[in-house]
């Protein structure tokens, strides 16, 4: 039968403009009828201004519990080659590095079983494969095992981790982020892909403090690379750079550290390391003439996440320093802990941010066994509201 | 049933990175030295070898068709070996050691649609929600307004003509995919009509239990409608975050007339300087106006201007702001100060203005 093709004079305005164009990404795809049909939903949604997805269904492959996202139109009557538009997450590579080998083969695939609409990539990080009818998902699936690709997360599981580029590409990478991001995914394969948790949990891994993928805002759990000794200056290049004048040494470094703790002559750089509290900035504004420090970790916060629903966080500290080395038995051990307890006492769709706002910061780090310092906190509390225990009963106990 | 004749293998993670490295990068991997953005859209890194390491970096509108990946494929294989990666906001990267392929391999993408730029003091992609293409949450359509925006903010995202980093965003829901909360300017679909309940078909649809706990606010109870068990909603508490939608499935909030976006501005995630922060509301709503959203073009390009032409050098938008106090802000954008830029959520006090510590106005 030949395929109707749709007007779209709305999307068309969308096609012009320096900018690249989604609509022109989805006219290169519109010879699959899916897409072609998605174009004409997506233009009376133009029209409408409402969405036209109705709640996804449960959906999925044998033996795993997410990976897999239902999609269904509203106006399927009019649109039925997208009436079905299942999305696939697929686990990206620690980095988000390919060869062209390797894109070619997840291309087929797509061309064969979907849509061949994609996202590169996802919020999270996955490949997103956007568009495919319940039918293909075991098929797709099997393709793209076979060709050496697994389903990302979804639901009330781990979700798929992510990091920076780290040491592949960056000498501010403090710890080897790809390599502990595939860690992770491969260790926790099963709570990747088998809901059992009381909402989603985020891993996120930057490098530095400048955390390119704002593991602070968008991870459950972030692992953000730092150091404890000092800075490593060059002087010559610092000069080279006041030479240079792009920025002025003292109004725009100097005066910009958080603690105050450098100074300049005109000729030397002084940093007072001991109240560095590693912002990045002067380094960020001289990688040639500033380096990190050799005694390197990472800091662990927890609890970051969007408003839904108990308002938006950000991740705070739960270890101030931790070295990260093979085979990350510290880091393994802190979110198992984490995960049985929240797993354990957290309420339907409770992140465990606000599991910790619910149960309180210290007793939640009493029950996962780390001892409470100062580092964890902006200040001491303000109000007297304390819930002081019986000692005499612990003696006891 | 067909009958399966290979072991079906689950489990089995992501492939291995190293797999996908460029010799270069294998090399020198841990041991770089520093690196310099050479002009706009290009970043060399350096090895403690002295390896060079060119990175163009180019944009893609996120939502990507096979024929394009293919295309990246192919380019990868004339410029650099077919060694290309993604950027946590959604540009692709080509990774080159043959400085001479840099203005050629910029020239072909120029051609294909896809400029090079996005680093350093500028405008880069805009992180953002599936939208109407995908969701079946959206207040806003995602990929058209961020293609409305980026056509006008273009000479940005070409030239690092500003004072500091400025990353954009944008959620379709409060949902937040694109967690936009912590962005130098998000913009945030909102819908703004009271939910709708299908009492006929909730009672078979939802557990009513579930959907009266998914309320943040207690504004759902549950009652009983023309015979029928469903809920009911009480209008004065319901601040529309469509959480009850996102449990259950016969509550509607989508409206064609009062969707639309609010905008919000000052946050960051880097630790640089000053530490991570929310961003904070500036414009209440802005109406839905397909295909190019102008009023939400406009509002963005002016916060844009306005920073552009007062944040120091280094300073992100909310550095900016906190140096010169809100009242400023309010005035320099011309924003009107509204009774919902004030919190009235849990710990709202917190953001209340507890000093006199102020910026008093000569007599007029």
């Amino acid at each position: 039968m030949a395929d109707q093709k749709r007007e779209t004079p709305r999307l068309d305005q969308l096609e012009s403009g320096p900018w690249p164009s989604f609509v022109k990404e989805l006219k290169k795809s519109r010879k699959n009828p899916m897409t072609e049909d998605l174009l004409g939903q997506l233009e009376r949604s133009y029209e409408d201004k409402v969405v036209h997805w109705k709640h996804g269904g449960l959906v999925g492959v044998k033996g795993y519990g997410g990976g897999v996202i239902g999609r269904y139109s509203d106006v399927a009557a009019e649109f039925p080659k997208c009436a079905e538009f299942h999305t696939m997450r697929i686990n990206q590579p620690a980095g988000w590095f390919y060869t062209s080998t390797v894109l070619r083969k997840i291309c087929d695939i797509w061309e064969k079983h979907g849509s061949g609409i994609t996202n590169m990539h996802g919020s999270t990080g996955d490949v997103i494969l956007l568009g495919t009818t319940t039918p293909e998902l075991e098929p797709t699936f099997q393709e793209l095992t076979a060709a050496g690709f697994d389903l990302g997360g979804s639901g009330s599981a781990m979700r798929t981790p992510s990091c920076c580029c780290g040491m592949s590409r960056c000498e501010w990478a403090l710890y080897d982020t790809m390599a502990l991001t595939h860690d992770l995914t491969m260790t926790f394969q099963d709570e990747m892909h088998r809901p059992a948790f009381p909402y989603k949990f985020k891993i996120k891994c930057s490098g530095c403090p400048n955390d390119c993928v704002a593991s602070i805002a968008r991870a459950d759990m972030s692992i953000i690379g730092t150091w404890r000794d000092d800075i490593r200056i060059d002087q010559d290049a610092v000069r080279a750079y006041v030479a240079a004048g792009t920025f002025d040494m003292s109004a725009d470094v100097v005066d910009r550290c958080p603690t105050r703790c450098m100074h300049w002559d005109g000729k030397k750089l002084g940093i007072d390391d001991s109240n560095c509290v590693k912002c990045m900035h002067c380094i960020n504004a001289m990688p040639k003439a500033l380096r990190p420090g050799t005694d390197r970790g990472a800091v662990i916060l927890i609890g970051s996440k969007a408003p839904i629903m108990g308002g938006a966080l950000l991740s705070s500290v739960i270890v101030p320093f931790l070295k990260i080395e093979t085979p990350y038995d510290d880091i393994k051990e802190v979110t198992q802990a984490i995960w049985d307890l929240w797993a354990e006492h957290g309420k339907n769709r409770e992140r465990v941010g606000e599991f910790i706002q619910r149960i309180g910061l210290g007793s939640f780090l009493e029950q996962i066994g780390l001892e409470p310092c100062p580092e964890m906190v902006m200040q001491p509390r303000t109000n007297p509201y304390i819930f002081y225990e019986d000692e005499s009963e612990n003696a006891e106990g | 049933m067909a009958v399966e004749t290979k072991e079906r293998r689950t489990d089995i993670g992501p492939p291995h990175y190293e797999q996908f490295l460029p010799p270069v990068i294998k090399k020198n991997y841990g041991k770089w030295k520093y690196h310099e953005i050479v002009k706009p859209g290009v970043l060399l890194t350096v090895a403690e070898s002295g390896d060079k390491l060119y990175s163009v970096r180019a944009a893609t509108p996120r939502l990507m068709s096979i024929e394009s990946i293919r295309l990246f494929a192919d380019i990868a294989d004339e410029f650099c070996g077919g060694f290309l990666r993604f950027t946590s906001r959604n540009n692709v990267e080509f990774l080159l050691t043959d400085e001479s392929k840099i203005d050629p391999l910029i020239a072909r993408l120029k051609k294909e649609g896809y400029p090079v730029g996005g680093m350093g003091p500028s405008i880069t992609n805009i992180v953002h929600t599936q939208g109407w293409v995908h969701c079946h949450s959206a207040a806003s359509d995602a990929s058209g307004v961020v293609k409305a925006l980026m056509d006008e903010l273009f000479p940005h995202f070409e030239k690092m003509d500003l004072p500091g980093k400025l990353r954009i965003a944008f959620a379709c829901c409060l949902n937040m995919c694109g967690a936009v909360h912590c962005s130098d300017i998000a913009i945030l679909g909102v819908h703004t009509r009271l939910p709708v309940v299908s009492h006929a078909k909730l009672g078979s649809m939802c557990e009513i239990p579930t959907t009266v706990a998914s309320c943040p606010t207690g504004a759902i109870r549950p009652a009983t409608v023309d015979g029928k068990p469903s809920v009911e909603v009480i209008a004065e508490q319901c601040m529309f975050c469509s959480n009850c939608f996102t449990v259950c499935p016969a509550i509607s909030l989508s409206d064609a007339e009062k969707d639309g976006c609010s905008i919000w501005v000052g946050g960051k995630v880097s630790n640089a300087r000053q530490e991570p922060m929310f961003s904070k509301l500036a414009i209440p709503y802005l109406p839905n106006n397909p295909p190019r959203w102008p009023e939400v073009v406009a509002a963005v390009k002016n916060l844009v201007e306005v920073y552009a032409k007062h944040a120091r050098k280094f300073e992100r938008m909310g550095e900016w702001i906190g140096r010169v106090g809100w009242p400023k802000f309010f005035e320099l954008t011309g924003i009107p100060f509204t009774k919902y830029h004030i919190d009235d959520f849990t710990h709202a006090g917190e953001s209340f203005k507890r000093s006199a510590h102020l910026r008093q106005k000569k007599g007029e």
